[in-house]
């Protein structure tokens, strides 16, 4: 795996998420700065952290969205190229037009951070193979914008091409707005593109891949993109 | 706006804060009458919240050093040694008026402040905590102060990317006009990589950093050494506003150059700005500033001297650079896209020295400016003691079941975690004890250290003793950090109190100080950082005494660490320490009969440390399952928690006959900690209690889905859970009216 994490001012997890790509793929990634035009040769995978780009003045993601290096990053996906936003990245990728969609204010108007669990809805992705479908993880979220929000018609795609890959559940996998702390449609949690090679999510994978901090059950997104990757190679 | 020359008159000096005889001693200082800039200078470096004027004379009697203290109280922050080559940084810091104006930006601003802090001693930050007082529910401001404290802490520490990890919430009547909001911040950094105020070197550039100067948060230190009157809110403009995007740039480029050896002294910007950071840097190397004010880079038009050496803006440092590396840190500053303007230089003459528009605004000497301001040995006296309260004479007025859940529905001992879950508290991820236990624990990079923090007092205890309440505080913070497993390394301690000119007030501060002073000597657990808060009136209404203790402890393996909740079923129920059913000044006595009454229990120091080393060693060798300490609430209450943690009830054995039942179970006598411990391992655990002199006694067994007494009506865990969880968020949403 040769992964590059972007980094935009007022970004905050890309630490998190460079010590998990690390601890799971042996690896250390390269840091990307915003102001760069191109990638490090040889990216295989592009993790958008999350964090406060830009203080989320503006809208969040929006100002990260327009940095150089994005430019990079949407040829990098145009050519099939893994893409992965989490919290902020996921803000960001919707703002840069690589997802569909927008994220709101939490429907209860305050930052949440507690963990949640997510039910798997497919496991044939790139970045769900390390899980079986229908399956339950717990993971942290930490925002007051992840509140998934798209037209009729978008959404509709959305569950039509089984786009959705994350949802909020129950910790036995049921669909209830009680287990859906931001108010997300569809308890979306996380979405693909068309061509499935972009993620989106909220949760924070990459907070919970040791026993000892919470749990690993993150471990298995991770996990698995490295395993597609050394295929694929 | 003034003129620099305009003539000062008394009713200037008292708008400053400053009292007539205050005024003379600097006309006889500098030998003439201040310039306009110059009243403001003094103004700023000599009231209460910079100068320590009241407090001085009694702080001094705090012990502050051990093996382990790299760094004591006057710098920055404190800093001590947690071995590895590394060093923990950490101070707490008051932003209580400010936050009682405007919530949201006084509380944020604060911990922007103590972030600065830190940081600017070369670490980075892994975890702040704070401590909340706030007004009676009812109180019709309580809601909206908590709503608004609460989300500009999350606001700050969210975007800043520091996890929040621990804290407490108290609501009492006599905060109604007062809120406290105490913020602690932590930081990790290389021993050999620490950096100070103190300048060194004739001619160096002096460095402006951060964000732009503007017209906030002039007078906010004055403003904060003052008591409230009926026109608090027309102080906002002297609350500053947070701008955590730009500190969390500020950070990343002051560590970066930090790293490439450019600095060799920094200060931050907090309160009076300019004004005291130059001074300090000036006057902690011996030597002389001379600003130039047309550099400083402004936000706003038309700026005087007067104002900008008395705004707070936030974000902003000074620094002195190395010459030959000015270049090299300026393109990084720029990179982050922050302000870099060499606005000064050090000089031999010891003379702080404030050029605007090629005219002097003002010319003092630099080492007096601090070192000359008052220093009050103010009288006080000392309360009586009150009396003990005799657990016979207190009626129970309900059954063990219902009080245990009427107390755990009460604002002070309900669940917190509306409050918690705003702040992102696993960034990092290093949070090994997340908010709900004892302490949160934190690894330290890839560990396997890790650092226990927590935040502790207990103001009813000072209020009816302080010095009992003073030792309390700091054992309770001891205690919090051993119930998990770590061992207490040093505290910083947040005095706050009322107005220090009246005596009694004064005697509560003496006493807690003293009693601080007694508890850290025993415990060996030195002060290393502080701040003191007085002033906390309004009409005359002071709050209870406050002084809040943060602790940071180290556990060897974070992997060791002990929790509060109950691991399996059949584990035995131990309590370490003796039960006398001690109801003075228990949340008992308080809630449930209504009476603020009697001695506090009191702290033996000795039995304190015997029964913590004893608890830690039942942690550490892997004999304790889950470890809870004794505070507020209980026996009973600390039990349901370590029953709600985990979902396993709980069956207990009767009160013992001697004690009153109510006394038993509510009472909050000292140094105790429930432990749970594998059945087979009992009789080995209450054999080296006896061996240790440490007293422990069996309670009962975990198992089942409820929390029963025998021979009382069982309590589901759901059912207590629920009770637990559910006031704050109702009374947030304006579903409890009467509270």
């Amino acid at each position: 795996m040769k992964a590059a994490v972007l980094v935009f001012p007022g970004i905050n997890r890309e630490r998190d998420m460079a010590r998990t790509l690390r601890l799971v793929s042996g690896t250390a990634p390269a840091m990307v700065w915003h102001a760069e035009t191109e990638l490090p040769k040889g990216t295989d995978l592009v993790v958008v952290p999350g964090g406060f780009s830009y203080g989320d003045y503006l809208r969040c993601g929006a100002i990260a969205a327009r940095s150089p290096i994005m430019t990079a990053v949407h040829d990098f996906a145009e050519r099939g190229g893994l893409v992965l936003g989490v919290c902020n990245g996921f803000q960001i990728l919707c703002e840069a037009g690589l997802l569909p969609g927008v994220l709101m204010r939490n429907s209860q108007l305050k930052f949440i951070c507690r963990d949640v669990y997510l039910r798997v809805e497919r496991s044939d992705t790139p970045f769900t193979r390390g899980y079986n479908a229908g399956q339950v993880i717990k993971v942290p979220v930490a925002h007051g914008e992840g509140n998934y929000i798209a037209d009729g018609e978008t959404v509709a795609r959305l569950e039509g091409d089984g786009r959705v890959i994350f949802r909020y559940s129950s910790p036995d996998g049921m669909i209830d707005p009680n287990w859906n702390h931001n108010g997300a449609m569809n308890a979306i949690a996380g979405i693909l593109n068309a061509r499935g090679n972009v993620l989106g999510m909220m949760p924070h994978p990459e907070n919970h891949v040791e026993a000892s901090i919470g749990s690993t059950d993150g471990r298995g997104l991770f996990a698995g993109l490295v395993d597609h990757l050394a295929k694929a190679a | 706006m003034l003129r620099n020359d305009t003539p000062i008159t008394p009713e200037l000096v008292a708008e400053h804060g400053l009292k007539a005889d205050e005024y003379d001693r600097i006309v006889k200082l500098i030998g003439r009458a201040p310039s306009l800039t110059e009243l403001g200078i003094f103004s700023a470096m000599w009231n209460e919240h910079c100068s320590y004027k009241s407090s001085k004379v009694h702080l001094r009697g705090l012990p502050t050093k051990a093996p382990w203290v790299i760094q004591g109280p006057g710098e920055n922050a404190g800093v001590i040694d947690i071995g590895d080559g590394l060093a923990c940084v950490f101070k707490m810091e008051s932003h209580n008026h400010p936050s009682y104006i405007e919530p949201y930006q006084g509380a944020a601003t604060g911990v922007g402040g103590i972030l600065r802090d830190v940081f600017t001693m070369g670490a980075r930050p892994i975890a702040c905590l704070n401590a909340l007082s706030f007004g009676a529910p009812e109180h019709p401001k309580t809601r909206h102060l908590v709503a608004g404290v609460v989300a500009g802490i999350g606001g700050y520490g969210n975007s800043f990317g520091v996890p929040t990890v621990a804290g407490s919430v108290r609501f009492h009547s006599r905060y109604d006009g007062n809120c406290l909001v105490n913020a602690m911040a932590v930081g990790i950094a290389r021993t050999d990589q620490i950096f100070y105020a103190a300048a060194s070197g004739v001619g160096m550039p002096i460095v402006y950093l951060g964000s732009k100067t503007g017209r906030d948060g002039i007078h906010g230190a004055t403003m904060a050494s003052a008591e409230f009157g009926a026109n608090a809110e027309e102080k906002r403009p002297t609350v500053q506003v947070g701008d955590p995007f730009s500190e969390k740039l500020l950070l990343e480029a002051c560590l970066e150059i930090m790293a490439k050896g450019c600095v060799i002294a920094i200060q931050d910007m907090g309160a009076a700005g300019l004004t005291s950071s130059a001074t300090e840097m000036g006057a902690k190397g011996e030597l002389g500033v001379t600003l130039d004010l047309d550099k400083v880079p402004c936000r706003e038009e038309g700026m005087t001297a007067y104002e900008m050496m008395l705004s707070e803006s936030q974000e902003r440092m000074l620094m002195v650079l190395k010459p030959e590396k000015e270049k090299e840190a300026e393109a990084i500053f720029r990179k982050w896209g922050l302000d870099f303007a060499v606005v000064g230089e050090t000089t031999p003459s010891k003379r702080f020295i404030v050029k605007h528009r090629g005219e002097v605004m003002a010319d003092l000497p630099i080492t007096e400016l601090g070192s000359e301001a008052p220093e009050y040995k103010r009288p006080f006296v000392t309360g009586i003691k009150l009396a003990e309260v005799d657990a016979a004479n207190v009626t129970p007025p309900h059954a063990t079941p219902e009080a245990l859940e009427l107390l755990l529905a009460t604002p002070d001992l309900c669940s917190k975690r509306w409050v918690w879950e705003q702040y992102d508290h696993v960034i990092g991820g290093n949070t090994v004890q997340r908010p709900g236990g004892d302490a949160a624990v934190v690894r330290v990079e890839e560990g396997p250290k890790a650092l226990a923090l927590t935040t502790d007092v207990t103001p009813r205890y000072c209020e009816a003793d302080p010095f009992e309440g003073g030792k309390q505080a700091v054992a309770e913070c001891w205690r919090n950090l051993t119930a998990v497993g770590a061992r207490p390394l040093a505290i910083t301690d947040n005095l706050n109190f009322g107005n220090p000119e009246k005596p009694d007030i004064m005697g509560q501060f003496v006493g807690c100080v003293r009693g601080i002073a007694e508890a850290c000597k025993a415990l060996d657990f030195p002060v290393v950082s502080g701040n003191v808060s007085l002033y906390n009136e309004t009409h005359g209404r002071a709050i209870l005494p406050t002084p809040s203790i943060g602790g940071v402890g180290l556990l060897d393996n974070f992997e060791q660490s002990a929790s509060i909740a109950f691991k399996h079923e059949g584990e035995a129920i131990l309590v370490v320490g003796e039960t006398t059913g001690w109801l003075g000044q228990s949340m008992y006595l308080r809630e449930l009969c209504a009476r603020e009454e009697g001695a506090p229990p009191p702290v033996d120091l000795t039995e304190e440390r015997e029964n913590g080393e004893f608890v830690r060693s039942l942690i550490l060798d892997g004999t304790a399952s889950a470890v809870h300490d004794v505070s507020d609430g209980g026996l009973l209450v600390a039990i349901a928690e370590m029953a709600m943690a985990s979902h396993i009830g709980a069956a207990l054995d009767a009160a013992p006959d001697d004690t009153p039942a109510h006394a038993f179970w509510f009472g909050e006598d000292q140094a105790r900690y429930v432990v749970t411990v594998p059945a087979a391992k009992v009789d080995a655990v209450l054999e080296r209690g006896r061996a240790a002199s440490v007293p422990v006694w069996r309670l009962g067994v975990t198992g089942g889905k409820a929390l029963s007494v025998a021979g009382e009506r069982p309590l589901a865990v759901a059912g207590l859970r629920g009770t637990f969880e559910a006031w704050l968020p109702a009374y947030m949403a304006g579903e409890v009216t009467n509270a």
